[in-house]
């Protein structure tokens, strides 16, 4: 039962995390590798307004550094011209430094004394507030990217990562576009990390190393079970293969020998292994036919 | 409405494989005109409609739209103006996204509002009627993901997203080409319709030189970045396409080698 509530909480609140990767690795079909450095960036401030007696201003300002550090990844990628995978690992690189210096000088900070949102819900226990807080925030982040994917602008940025010539010979700015998606989509993924900090009661920098991955695999376990239809269905599955990673991670450290450090490597064998499924299943095919054609002949 | 003047695009410039791609050429369209453009591969076509799209820049001479000088215009403020087709189905729509989804961005670029939900309710009624006019079925297929739909369809729609909003001018190049005659020749009938109820000002490339007399208002001949015949009203409709064949050789001294063309006579 423990297991079963750990695995939901952490599900929603890295379910938003997801959101975000959906966005950039979907919607604009690039992998946003900003991500490790947002996911930080998101934790780093979160942690740092939450110590200053500020835990609810706390996430604003975390999805505030997060929209940033996507815009500089935007502007490296539309402005600057430079590929789209090293912009992001730029922003991340410079965002290592930008988050010590906002946790001052050290990777982590500890916030067991400080007030979070999750001890300031009216009637509500911390425990309870640490299931439903999640629920409420997922929940609230799934109808806001729902809503902004259907507006003018959303549909702009929709078009823009498929197809985005015909958008470039159409009066809409493809830059702009995919600017402000960078900026949703880091916005997001800062958001997550800002509520795992509050959660967890601490921030560790280093708990972002990976986090792009664990995103990827909930993406893409949800788009296994529910297809590839439509925005809102893949966003909703995103955060459905969020809760779905967080049990099958809470299952293998239980139930398997494998030590806890080893679940990253788990995460990045399930990715690796999800994206080769098209490949796959076509080698499969090819197999089969061989031997039927064998037979026909 | 559209004023080309002495209009010179050199690719490569400076290298041994320096092309002249549009040779001082002069053009002007009448407000309301449709000109049909022939002219041998490589002729200059298509450099021309991205000259004039904004695709690149001149190296000398000027474009005007509707009384404004465009020349230094970037392409995404003159598309606001200009309506494209081009030869390639999959260029015009963004496969993953709905009918009324593409037609809705294309509709709202000039009116809406960034966060309002698009497409509305009024739009959707605008987008089935004008569908409805196509005789193709496809308004009851708006929630279609366009990807899904055939080639003639696809440009069925291309079509519309360029002239919902009416364009100041229609650029179509060689819009039916990739499609099978029968799919072709309904295209053309639309686009026939369409020019006609909007009263647009459109220029349409086209391999088929029957179709090129027989279609608009006006037929140039291109050739080597240049415009080599110009015709319209009876001189027009008394050409036919042999005329046309022996004018060109007489004038270049060789004969016109476009293989589709003398294939489609
Ligand atoms: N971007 C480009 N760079 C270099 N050469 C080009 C470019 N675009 C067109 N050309 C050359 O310019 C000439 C005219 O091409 P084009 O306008 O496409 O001919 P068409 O009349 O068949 O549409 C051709 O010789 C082509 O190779
Ligand atoms: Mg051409």
């Amino acid at each position: 039962m423990k297991l079963l509530i750990d695995s939901l909480q952490l599900g929603f609140l890295y379910g938003v995390l997801a959101l975000g990767i959906y966005i950039s690795f979907r919607i604009l079909a690039v992998p946003d590798l900003t991500t490790e450095g947002s996911f930080a960036f998101g934790l780093s401030v979160s942690a740092a307004v939450t110590s200053l007696g500020h835990p609810l201003l706390a996430l604003p300002a975390a999805m505030l550094a997060g929209a940033a550090a996507g815009a500089v990844t935007g502007f490296l990628q539309t402005r600057w011209k430079i590929h789209p995978i090293l912009s992001g690992i730029i922003t991340m690189s410079g965002l290592y430094s930008v988050n010590l210096s906002v946790l001052g000088g050290s990777p982590n900070l500890t916030l067991v004394r400080a007030n979070t949102v999750f001890k300031m819900v009216p009637f509500l226990s911390k425990n309870d507030a640490k299931t439903v807080l999640p629920v409420v925030f997922a929940l609230a982040a799934l109808a806001a990217v729902i809503w902004f994917f259907h507006t003018h602008i959303g549909m702009c940025i929709r078009a823009v990562g498929d197809n985005e010539d015909m958008v470039r010979a159409s009066s809409i700015h493809t830059g702009f576009c995919k600017v402000i998606a960078f900026c949703v989509s880091n916005g997001l993924i800062a958001l997550s990390g800002a509520l795992v900090a509050q959660y967890q009661g601490y921030a560790d920098i280093s708990s972002s190393t990976g986090i792009l991955v664990v995103g990827l695999a909930s993406v893409i376990i949800g788009e296994a079970l529910f297809g590839r239809r439509s925005v809102t269905l893949g966003f909703i599955s995103s955060v459905a293969g969020s809760l779905i990673y967080r049990y099958i991670i809470a299952l293998a450290t239980r139930y398997s020998p494998l030590p806890a450090h080893m679940l990253r490597l788990v995460s990045a064998v399930i990715v690796a292994l999800a994206l080769a499924l098209p490949a796959l299943r076509e080698h499969v095919e090819t197999a089969r036919l061989r031997k039927g054609g064998g037979q026909d002949a | 409405m559209l004023e080309i003047r002495n209009a010179v695009k050199v690719f490569e410039k400076g290298t041994p494989v320096e092309h002249t791609a549009l040779n001082h050429l002069n053009l002007s369209l009448q407000d309301g005109e449709f000109v049909t453009v022939i002219g041998s591969n490589g002729a200059g076509k298509t450099t021309l409609f991205n000259a004039v799209c904004g695709t690149f820049l001149l190296n000398a001479g000027r474009i005007f739209l509707d009384g404004q000088d465009i020349t230094y215009m970037p392409e995404h403020k003159r598309a606001s103006m200009i309506g494209r087709v081009f030869q390639d189905p999959m260029k015009g729509t963004a496969p993953n996204m709905t009918i009324e989804e593409n037609l809705s961005l294309a509709h709202s670029r000039s009116t809406a509002r960034a966060l309002s939900i698009a497409p509305g309710k009024k739009e959707l009624g605008l987008f089935r009627d004008r569908l409805a006019e196509f005789n193709m079925g496809l308004e009851n297929r708006m929630k279609t993901k366009v990807g899904l739909l055939s080639g003639g369809q696809r440009q069925a729609v291309t079509l519309l997203m360029c002239t919902i909003v009416p364009p100041k001018l229609l650029l179509l190049d060689e819009h039916t080409a990739a499609l099978d005659p029968a799919t072709a020749e309904k295209v053309m009938e639309i686009t026939r319709s369409t020019v006609e109820n909007y009263h647009l000002t459109t220029m349409m490339i086209t391999h088929n030189i029957t179709q090129a007399l027989t279609t608009g208002t006006r037929t140039i001949m291109m050739d080597e970045g240049d415009i080599l015949f110009d015709m319209s009203g009876t001189e027009r409709e008394r050409t036919s396409v042999d005329d046309l064949m022996r004018m060109y050789s007489v004038s270049r001294h060789k004969e016109l080698d476009n293989d589709r063309m003398l294939l489609e006579k």
